[in-house]
């Protein structure tokens, strides 16, 4: 970790106001979007980089607008390649922090195939996706992640479409850090950022995060004070999966198929709880944690799904050019010009 | 006793034969072979877009073409003199092609009854007198490698497959060529397989003393050398130049090279090319498809690296939209288009010229960028070369467009020096007083600033941009200023082009303009009809947009403009709406280049018909 200059060690002490840009930020009023801004600013001088050293990718949407706020580098790409441009950042230089913000249908519809190689080759890169459920920029129509039967612009009649589960595919692609946060908890989403930043490989967050134009309370029910507690679970290493206001519900695993418990019950205690293990290796529990928001009656879940450790692409890469390198010496032009059959004119 | 040996200057031979019989390998190696000798060598390769089709069926052939001679060269020939065909459906596609009088060495033992159904043929072409107007040499070409091979432990399967390397050694025979370069090659290749390598060996050597010991030729040829420059030569296809040229630029610029790219036909080698490169720490990006190729280069470029991609006719259709953000956010970027016959999937390894008109406006908005053209499987090297430079030092897409035949085709190159590349004058901005993203030089190019500079921290994208600051505005006057500013720009890439430079007469009845890989046909065709004393000047666009600044008025020293092209008048479109002036389309798409005789036939026709004179 050469390259990883310590802020601390070398004087430099950033605030979250040096990482915000000049510019007016045009989100609507109570855009999720906000939060979002306010947690990466708040984080970003716990992500141990050089704020020169980090760069902000985006594709197209109301979340892409996200690197002109912040004074990293940023570069505002085009529908759907945010991932793919920032692959390219990170292979060009291996001292870049590479961060890609992106939404529910600029990564998960026009960007998917990018979306899925990059988590198959596990890129260094740290993706946060803005998952309002709903296309913004565009005014209001269904995204690959909105609810089946959604009543949209686009669907009057409501979609008949099903939709992205976006933890079950970031893992099943091959994602080496999955979670989940919400807008409306900036704690929570700070220690994901914090924690994203560390990871080496493809982290990949996303945020539940409301449009309150197209699509305002999309979110309330896990949000919102009075439900939050029985309809969130907040995922813990280690810690047994526990909800609900009084802390009384547990998810108990039997076999491979979750159970809600009642710890008052008499029949359950806390030690019947599953225990969440985020750097569990076989990825069946992640997954079945993943499925609990599409199963009503579960809770959702927030925070760290799994996160593993693997060799990424870029770091694959780079140690082949040295190795090769190493072997053979730098190339010269020599080299390159004569290591075939040549021959002489006189 | 040893045959007499007759020297001629000049000779096509064409290899021909199942896309499993190795005949790209076969021609291959003779090119090296006679290449080293200090020959000049066009070749022309000819496959089939199937790996394998069925085999010995007519879709199966597949042919590799070579043309030698004392003479500088400049096509792999337009009708052979000689066709190796290994079965019936080899003859049954290349005999239209052959002069009259041309030999025909024929594999006998594949024209059983089997062979011959699947070419289409109801009587043996051997017996029914078809072949009349030929020198056919009929040599039982499996029989004799079968024979030959005996004793080896190899199935008989594998011993069949040694026969391409018999007719290698009767052909460099024939010509007077030695086998020692191919029994090297052999060494390297069979390293591991010394069964194979001895039987390979063996086949070659068999073919070579078969010639030597039978009667079937009375004499052997020979072509001198050519009246080459001075100079350390190698052989170079279209793409493995390109690939060259863009590690050679990397080295000229001392940035590293990154190519985002995805496979398609006929411009994957250079993508495999490049992967070689590690030691000079060329990023290959084999992307997940062809956007994500151009979409990482353009990542690649913002963050510092020397950036391409390389892709086909749909290949460039996909990228034009991510062309158009390295438009707006001024970013440099080589894009390589190794143009085939289209539309849509159309003719995948053939070539075609039919992508000018998308480089030079496929894409929405107001969106210019440089197009250049490479001429030659050699000038594939320069014109890389002049693309990485122009896009570094102008910030902007360079589109190169090259094609199936230059891609394939190969001919010698004499290295040049590191030193005489140009240089490349650009860098990197890193002082940060006075740093805007869009605040241009003279020549009208902003900075280019990479992330891990301190201080210059600042954010590009798709949406248009303030004139100097780079903040996105939407602003009516705005737009039209940086409109206006990213066209000046383009045209001033005109001041480091060269003028043109007309062939021949300065003026007259007849000036060839013409572009890309036509060039070597139309430059023999001339010449040819030259000699029949019908005059025609030439001259060639190596830059396309911007044109050179004298263009318009070289062409108004012409009565008549000829143009050439294997598309249908896409360059004459071009010519018609910048200068109002009327251009003659000749115009082919067959998949084919043109031959040297369809130029020459095209120049008396122009000129009033050869009897007009």
């Amino acid at each position: 970790m050469e390259n990883k200059i310590d802020q601390l060690a070398t004087g430099v002490k950033y605030t979250a106001k040096d990482f915000s840009s000049d510019i007016d930020v045009k989100w609507c009023p109570g855009c999720g979007d906000y939060s979002i801004l306010a947690q990466v600013q708040r984080t970003s001088p716990d992500f141990g980089e050089k704020k020169e050293n980090i760069v902000w990718v985006s594709g197209i949407g109301c979340s892409s607008r996200f690197p002109y706020y912040m004074s990293t580098y940023g570069f505002h790409g085009i529908h759907g390649r945010a991932a793919a441009i920032a692959t390219g950042v990170r292979l060009a230089n291996k001292n870049l922090q590479v961060w890609v913000a992106t939404g529910d249908g600029d990564m998960l519809s026009i960007g998917g195939n990018h979306f899925i190689h990059a988590c198959r080759k596990n890129v260094d890169l740290k993706i946060l996706l803005f998952n309002n459920r709903i296309y913004g920029l565009t005014k209001g129509q269904y995204s690959p992640t909105s609810e089946k039967g959604k009543v949209t612009k686009s669907s009057p009649y409501g979609t008949v479409d099903w939709p992205f589960n976006a933890i079950k595919l970031a893992d099943g692609a091959g994602a080496t850090f999955i979670a989940r946060t919400m807008d409306r908890d900036p704690k929570h989403m700070q220690e994901m950022l914090t924690r994203a930043s560390k990871h080496k490989g493809l982290a990949f967050i996303e945020v539940y995060q409301n449009c309150p134009i197209f699509n305002d309370g999309a979110y309330f029910h896990l949000t919102e004070k009075e439900t939050k507690p029985e309809n969130v679970i907040v995922l813990e290493h280690n810690k047994p999966l526990v909800f609900g206001a009084n802390k009384d519900k547990g998810i108990k695993l039997d076999g491979i198929n979750p159970v809600v418990i009642d710890l008052n019950d008499g029949k359950h205690s806390i030690n019947d709880c599953w225990v969440h293990d985020e750097f569990d290796d076989n990825p069946t529990r992640g997954f079945i944690l993943a499925r609990l928001s599409d199963l009503p009656g579960f809770p959702t879940p927030v925070g760290v799904f799994r996160q593993y450790n693997k060799p990424t692409y870029d770091g694959d890469y780079m140690k082949q050019i040295e190795h090769v390198q190493s072997q053979k010496g730098v190339g010269t032009y020599e080299r390159l010009m004569f290591s075939t059959t040549t021959w002489e004119v006189n | 006793m040893a045959k007499q040996v007759q020297v001629i200057e000049d000779v096509t031979v064409r290899f021909a034969g199942d896309s499993g019989d190795g005949m790209q390998l076969t021609g291959s190696q003779f090119t090296d072979t006679t290449a080293s000798l200090g020959t000049d060598v066009g070749t022309l390769p000819d496959f089939p877009a199937e790996i394998r089709a069925p085999a010995g069926s007519l879709a199966g052939v597949s042919g590799f073409q070579i043309h030698f001679s004392s003479n500088d060269i400049q096509t792999p020939g337009d009708s052979p003199d000689v066709l190796v065909a290994m079965n019936p459906a080899a003859l049954k596609v290349n005999l239209k092609d052959l002069k009259p009088n041309a030999t025909i060495i024929i594999n006998t033992n594949s024209f059983d009854l089997k062979n011959l159904k699947l070419a289409n043929y109801d009587v043996s072409p051997l017996e029914d007198g078809s072949l009349s107007g030929f020198n056919v040499v009929p040599v039982e070409l499996t029989k004799l490698t079968v024979t030959a091979l005996e004793g080896l432990s190899l199935s008989p399967k594998e011993k069949d497959k040694c026969k391409n390397f018999f007719a290698l050694g009767l052909m460099y025979w024939l010509y007077n060529r030695p086998i020692e370069k191919t029994l090297q090659w052999l060494e390297s290749k069979f390293k591991k397989k010394p069964e194979i390598l001895e039987a390979n060996q063996r086949a070659l050597k068999s073919g070579f003393y078969y010639g030597e010991t039978t009667e079937i030729f009375t004499t052997r040829y020979d072509v001198k050398p050519a009246k080459l420059p001075k100079g350390v030569y190698r052989n170079v296809s279209g793409n493995e130049a390109v690939a060259l040229g863009f590690v050679a630029a990397s080295l000229r610029a001392g940035i590293p090279l990154f190519l985002g790219s995805y496979p398609i036909t006929p411009a994957s080698e250079i993508l495999q090319e490049l992967s070689k490169y590690k030691d000079f720490g060329v990023v290959t990006f084999q992307a997940e498809d062809e956007i994500a190729g151009i979409a990482s280069a353009i990542g690649a470029a913002f963050a510092g690296s020397l950036a391409l991609t390389t892709t086909s006719g749909p290949g460039l259709s996909l990228k034009t939209e991510a062309i158009g953000l390295a438009v707006i956010t001024e970013l440099p970027i080589a894009i390589v288009n190794v143009q085939r016959g289209g539309p849509s999937t159309g003719l995948p390894t053939k070539t075609e010229q039919a992508d000018l008109l998308q480089a030079m406006y496929g894409r929405h908005g107001e969106a210019p960028v440089v197009v250049m053209a490479a001429k030659s499987p050699v000038d594939c090297f320069y014109a890389s070369v002049e693309a990485a430079k122009i896009a570094v030092e102008f910030m902007t897409p360079v589109i190169l467009l090259t094609d199936g035949y230059l891609a394939f085709g190969s001919e010698p190159m004499k290295i040049p020096a590191f030193d005489e590349l140009p240089k490349f004058n650009f860098e990197f901005r890193k002082n940060p007083e006075g740093f805007y993203p869009y605040l241009r030089n003279e020549n009208l190019v902003r900075p280019w600033a990479i992330p891990g500079t301190p201080g210059l921290e600042h954010r590009i994208g798709g949406l248009e941009k303030k004139d100097v600051y780079g903040n996105i505005s939407y602003e009516p006057e705005n737009h039209e200023i940086m409109i206006n500013n990213r066209k000046a720009k383009i045209e001033k890439v005109q001041t480091v082009v060269p003028d043109a430079e007309v062939e021949g007469d300065k003026s007259g009845e007849l000036l060839i303009l013409s572009w890309g890989s036509t060039y070597g046909a139309i430059k023999e065709g001339i010449r040819k009809a030259a000699a029949e004393g019908y005059k025609a000047s030439h001259l060639h666009l190596r830059y396309i947009h911007p044109f050179p600044k004298n263009l318009g008025d070289v062409l108004k020293n012409f009565k008549k403009i000829l143009i050439p092209e294997m598309n249908k008048g896409q360059m004459a479109t071009i010519i018609r709406s910048t200068f109002l002036m009327d251009a003659i389309q000749f115009n082919k798409v067959k998949g084919q280049p043109f031959k040297v005789a369809e130029i020459e036939n095209k120049i008396y026709e122009v000129l009033g018909g050869k009897n007009g004179k």
